[in-house]
């Protein structure tokens, strides 16, 4: 059932016992697919992507964005209203889950259970139609890698939550997929055990070098454990890019907002050079870094709470403003500052001397501070 | 992991064997002595024209017909040596088992036992000389490959995400039901618009459709009896309205009494399932009848002569209130359970007193519960036949009336095949009603999480008449069923009220003698037989209601929805309509069935598929859907994640759905007493035979005997499913 991979980006077994699973990582993209249910709901909505091989991708958004509908047509769940799915650079549009290279660890982890633990990772080997000994071998190596070797003959009903769902990723990742698929893996768990299984599914992938897409809302966990992050949101993708760059430089005010807290700002383009573009926010000039679809007139700004200082009223180039609200939260402090430009959000590590309520002050943006955004 | 694997495809190979085989092997024709008679083997076959395959009749020149059916298997052949994605295997599969499909039917339907069947064909062709019988194994053979042709080649066409075995198993549901629901139904239409002379004539029809004896309402203005629809309308719609009622009752004071002895009445409901649907009547008769218990004793009280007072209206109501009210509250206990406590909670934080809360929260949102109810309630009551045939007296209801328009002397077929459409009209009316508004709605509620808290409390005047009520009728009902025990002991009830064994000596005595042991008893005969094909319908129903419930919950095609309709009908198909339309179908080939014990199979198959399908989709929504799509992404096929996934978690249901169509098999008779014959006579319709004698001692001992038997299978099995259950519950897995 399997197609066989040219790129095969197999990471070395590490030193780490003698585990010789291995993958066939393979590219995933999206070209120009959109999904509709029923005739009138846009799940998806033409959309196009590539997932490296080797890569570890999340979709994040919020809930009803249309990331369990993506990652279900990369499983081959779901089939594509209109565009077309390459795995491997192979057309694989038409092709059923069945006959795709491709496993997914599911939310509710749907272990079988009416089969032992052994019985569920050797299940998808022995439809691929593995000699009985090499299945064997295979899943309990599989069980190993995921630390649960010596729980092969008990039934999913009598293992932990955070051991059923290292089951399901062992029963996924036997079969060497071309991409494996995770949907919402750690929502079931508590938060602690959620840092920890998130590291350890990360470990693994960077070890086994496996193509993983991965779905969650949480942006945190997004941010901890991605190479790169697709941002949809209302059916469609908002941006795609590394953390840092979601975070440091957002395209929207969608993405602004949704990763991190951000200020909006309205502010002017006067003049733009050589990607660089004069921006004024009231009696603030600074130079900002632009793209082609920014032109001379109204744009608008998005800055981190933490990328705003706060000095005493007066300083030369700042914004005035007066402090509205401060609020002491332990590690540092959060005001709410009425300016001309509206009511800024601020977080400042200046936790000994802090501002009270009807302080004037002036407002000033750390260099790397604000972006531009584009929509 | 032979070669032959990767040069030929395996689907296409299956069926063109099975197409060959059944053209150059087996029998063409059905075999005098039935499907399960081997004798053939021995005699005279292959060459026999009697017992001979297609081919060997072709070859000596007989049935040319047939001939053409090569044609069809020639244009499938190529498909084994193409691939799946090959641009003309799809095409080719289609065409060859489209063809073959309507060739089949077509030279079925044109050529019978006395040649050609329509007048335009001799006209046509001249006479024919020659004639045929139905189809056997040979022609279901051919007639299955091509159907699976038409789906694999549809599969391959890309229908259904190119599922070959989903679009084989619709394509399997869809035909059956076309076959053995759909064409008998047309049959029977078509045959109450021929008239003596088979002749197409709306005039016939309408002549008997208007019928005084069907419309007339000579009992309004008082001069007559009314129409026999009439009258089952009317009982029909009190029936419906005071099961409902009772089943409330009977309801609240099971789950909101506060009292734990309220759940003794559970049992309750398993009575109808194991009672044969007249073994009520006959109770009735035992107390109220002539020579009734009650009768005489109150006859003797006040001096009157003992009248006959409950044959007709009266009697046949009391019966179907009893057969009728538990499975209101069947209906009914999810309904009034699946009212969110919260609900009442939040009315009562809001200042409403117990009785407010019920008549303003609970009770209206029980509404759509209690419409299906009386809908149910409706549809059983039209549909009954064995209570309105031991008590109807001159109250005449449309089922038995078809029953004697057939039986009787008249021997009418047009006339009952038109009472059967005037009846099959009143309860798919119902049938569609409760679809259209109720379908969906109570299935939702049913699907939601469970609420915790508890349910309020009945107020007080509310909760007291209902006690009264329902301890007034358990006390009635175990009467009832003491009665048919005791009954069955007593020598000539109402006469000779000597206890005695001779009832049962008569019906199931054994005897040892030089052949050892032999079953002496008259009732043997037909228990055995009904045990045997009871036993053999129960499976294949249950697969068949798993299949389409598995088809239903689980996977998207076109006209699902009319899919469903199609499965469910059935259920809102009254037993005699189908004993009547089978009768008129399966008598001429080409699928000549009546007389054969395969006749009372299919009719149980079909007349229970709705209850296997119910229990299928109930389970079936029970499983998380993302088991059977782990399978999948794990490389298994649809066909492997069903055998290897669903039906394992599945074998409570199973259990469940095949007890149950096997106890209804049991003590099913309104279709059955259409489709028996000498050979193959069912305990039910033996029994009736008996009432009809006048000998009840035998029917009532017999009765016994019945619930006796299938009450421990019921037990048994609830025994064996409740352990599976609860060793399941223990599973945090299936979330
Ligand atoms: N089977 C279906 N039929 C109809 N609409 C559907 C179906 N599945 C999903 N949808 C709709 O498609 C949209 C996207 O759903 P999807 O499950 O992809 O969201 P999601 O991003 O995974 O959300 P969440 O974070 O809540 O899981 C939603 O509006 C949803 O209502
Ligand atoms: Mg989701």
């Amino acid at each position: 059932m399997t197609n066989s991979t040219k790129d095969s980006t197999a990471a070395q077994a590490p030193a780490t016992g003698d585990i010789t699973l291995s993958s066939r990582a393979a590219p995933v993209e999206f070209n120009q697919v959109s999904k509709v249910y029923g005739g009138s709901v846009t799940a998806v909505d033409n959309v196009s992507l590539r997932v490296e091989a080797g890569e570890l991708v999340t979709l994040l958004g919020p809930s009803g964005c249309g990331k369990t509908t993506t990652l279900r047509m990369i499983a081959g769940l779901e089939k594509a209203t209109s565009g077309t799915i390459t795995i491997g650079d192979i057309d694989v549009t038409g092709l059923p889950a069945t006959d795709r290279d491709v496993t997914m660890v599911f939310q509710s982890y749907a272990l079988f259970p009416h089969m032992t633990v052994l019985e569920n990772v050797s299940y998808g080997l022995s439809m691929s139609g593995l000699q009985k000994p090499d299945v064997r071998e295979r899943a309990e190596q599989g069980l190993d890698l995921v630390g649960l070797s010596g729980y092969g003959s008990r039934l999913p009903s009598e293992l932990s939550g955070g051991q059923q769902q290292r089951v399901a990723v062992a029963r996924a990742l036997v079969l060497e997929p071309q991409v494996l698929l995770f949907d919402e893996p750690l929502s079931n768990l508590d938060a602690k055990l959620r840092r920890q299984v998130r590291e350890d599914i990360r470990d693994i992938q960077t070890r086994l070098g496996l193509t993983v897409v991965y779905v969650t809302h949480d942006q945190e966990e997004a941010l901890a454990v991605s190479d790169r992050i697709i941002v949809m949101n209302n059916a469609v993708i908002a941006q795609i890019g590394t953390p840092r760059e979601l975070y440091e430089a957002p395209a929207s005010e969608f993405v602004a907002d949704f990763i991190g807290e951000a200020n909006i700002l309205d502010a002017e383009i006067e003049r733009l050079a050589n990607g660089q573009a004069e921006v004024r926010l009231g009696s603030v000039q600074m130079a900002l870094k632009a793209g082609p679809e920014h032109k001379p007139g109204p744009v608008r700004l998005a800055v981190r709470p933490g990328r705003i200082r706060l000095n005493p009223a007066g300083t030369a180039d700042s914004i005035a403003g007066v402090i509205d609200k401060g609020t002491y939260v332990g590690s540092h402090m959060e005001y709410r500052v009425d300016t001309d430009h509206g009511v800024m959000f601020i977080v400042s590590q200046e936790v000994a001397q802090a501002y009270v309520q009807g302080d004037a002050v002036g407002v000033t943006f750390a260099t790397t501070g604000p972006v531009l955004l584009s929509a | 992991m032979n070669t032959s694997i990767t040069r030929f495809d395996r689907v296409a190979l299956l069926w063109l064997t099975v197409a060959l085989a059944g053209f150059c092997l087996f029998p063409w024709y059905m075999l005098e002595d039935g499907l399960f008679s081997f004798e053939w083997l021995f005699d005279g076959y292959p060459f026999d024209t009697d017992y001979a395959p297609a081919l060997f009749l072709l070859v000596q020149g007989e049935k040319l017909w047939l001939a053409p059916l090569l044609a069809v298997f020639a244009l499938a052949a190529p498909t084994v040596f193409l691939s799946r994605t090959h641009r003309f295997y799809g095409a080719l599969l289609i065409a060859a088992g489209t063809l073959g499909l309507l060739w089949l039917a077509a030279q079925g339907l044109s050529i019978g036992i006395r040649g050609f069947n329509a007048e335009w064909l001799k006209a046509l062709f001249g006479e024919l000389g020659d004639r045929q019988f139905g189809m056997g194994y040979g022609g279901l053979l051919v007639a299955v490959a091509c159907l699976f042709f038409v789906t694999t080649g549809l599969a391959a066409r890309g229908a259904v995400n190119g599922d070959v075995f989903v679009v084989g198993a619709i394509g399997f549901i869809v035909a059956i039901v076309s076959v053995f629901i759909f064409f008998p139904i047309v049959t029977m239409l078509s045959s109450a618009v021929t008239d003596d002379n088979g002749l197409f004539s709306l005039g016939a029809f309408f002549g008997k459709f208007s019928d005084d004896k069907i419309w007339s309402l000579g009992c309004v203005t008082g001069e007559r009896t009314c129409g026999v629809a009439w009258n089952s309308l009317f009982l029909a719609l009190l029936v419906g309205f005071f099961t409902t009622a009772l089943g409330l009752v009977f309801a609240l004071v099971a789950t909101r009494s506060g009292i734990r002895q309220a759940s003794l009445l559970r049992p309750l409901t398993v009575l109808p399932i194991i009672t044969p649907p007249f073994v009520i009547g006959l109770a009735i008769i035992l107390l109220f009848g002539l020579s009734g218990t009650v009768t005489t004793f109150v006859a003797d009280m006040l001096g009157i002569q003992p009248t006959r007072w409950v044959y007709g209206l009266p009697g046949i109501f009391i019966a179907q209130l009893l057969s009728f009210t538990p499975i209101a509250f069947l209906v009914l206990i999810g309904v009034v359970e699946g009212v969110s406590p919260s609900m009442e909670e939040a009315s009562q934080t809001l200042r409403a007193s117990r009785w407010q809360t019920f008549r303003t929260v609970s009770l209206p949102l029980m509404r759509p519960g209690l419409a299906n109810a009386f809908l149910l309630g409706f549809i059983e009551s039209m549909a009954d036949f064995g209570n309105p045939l031991v008590l109807g007296g001159n109250y005449d209801v449309l089922s038995t009336e078809i029953f004697f328009s057939i039986v009787g002397a008249q021997n009418d077929q047009g006339r009952a095949a038109v009472l059967a459409i005037v009846l099959l009209l009143f309860t798919l009316t119902a049938f569609y009603a409760q679809r259209r508004w109720l379908g969906q709605k109570s299935f939702v509620t049913k699907t939601g999480k469970g609420d915790s808290g508890a349910h309020a409390l009945l107020p007080k005047r509310v909760l007291l008449p209902c006690w009264i009520i329902a301890l007034v009728w358990a006390g009635f009902t175990l009467v009832v069923y003491g009665m048919i025990v005791y009954g069955s002991f007593v020598e000539v009830w109402g006469l000779n009220n000597t206890l005695t064994f001779k009832h049962y000596i008569q019906a199931f005595g054994v005897v040892w003698d030089d052949n050892g042991l032999r079953l002496k008893g008259a009732a043997w005969d037909s228990f055995l037989t009904t045990l045997q094909i009871a036993a053999t319908a129960a499976p294949i129903t249950a697969m068949v209601g798993l299949i389409t419930a598995f088809l239903l919950v689980r996977q998207n095609f076109a006209a699902k929805g009319a899919f469903e309709f199609g499965t469910m009908l059935s259920f809102a198909i009254p037993g005699t309509v189908i004993g009547v339309s089978y009768i008129l179908a399966f008598n001429v080939p080409p699928i000549e069935l009546t007389g054969t014990g395969v006749i009372l199979i299919i009719s149980f198959v079909f007349r229970n598929m709705p209850v296997g399908v119910r229990a299928g989709i109930a389970s079936m929504s029970q499983l998380d859907k993302s088991l059977d799509e782990a399978s999948l992404t794990l490389g298994a096929s649809t066909w492997r994640t069903f055998t290897r996934i669903i039906l394992p978690l599945m074998k409570p249901a199973i259990v469940a759905a095949m007890v149950f169509s096997f106890v209804r098999a049991m003590t099913a008779i309104s279709a059955v007493i259409f489709l028996v014959s000498a050979q193959y006579d069912m305990a039910t319709s033996y029994i009736i035979g008996r009432v009809e004698n006048n000998d009840y001692g035998i029917a009532i001992a017999y009765s016994t005997v019945l619930i006796v038997v299938m009450l421990s299978i019921v037990s048994i099995m609830q025994l064996l499913v409740g352990r599976t259950k609860t060793s399941r519950r223990a599973d945090p897995v299936a979330v």
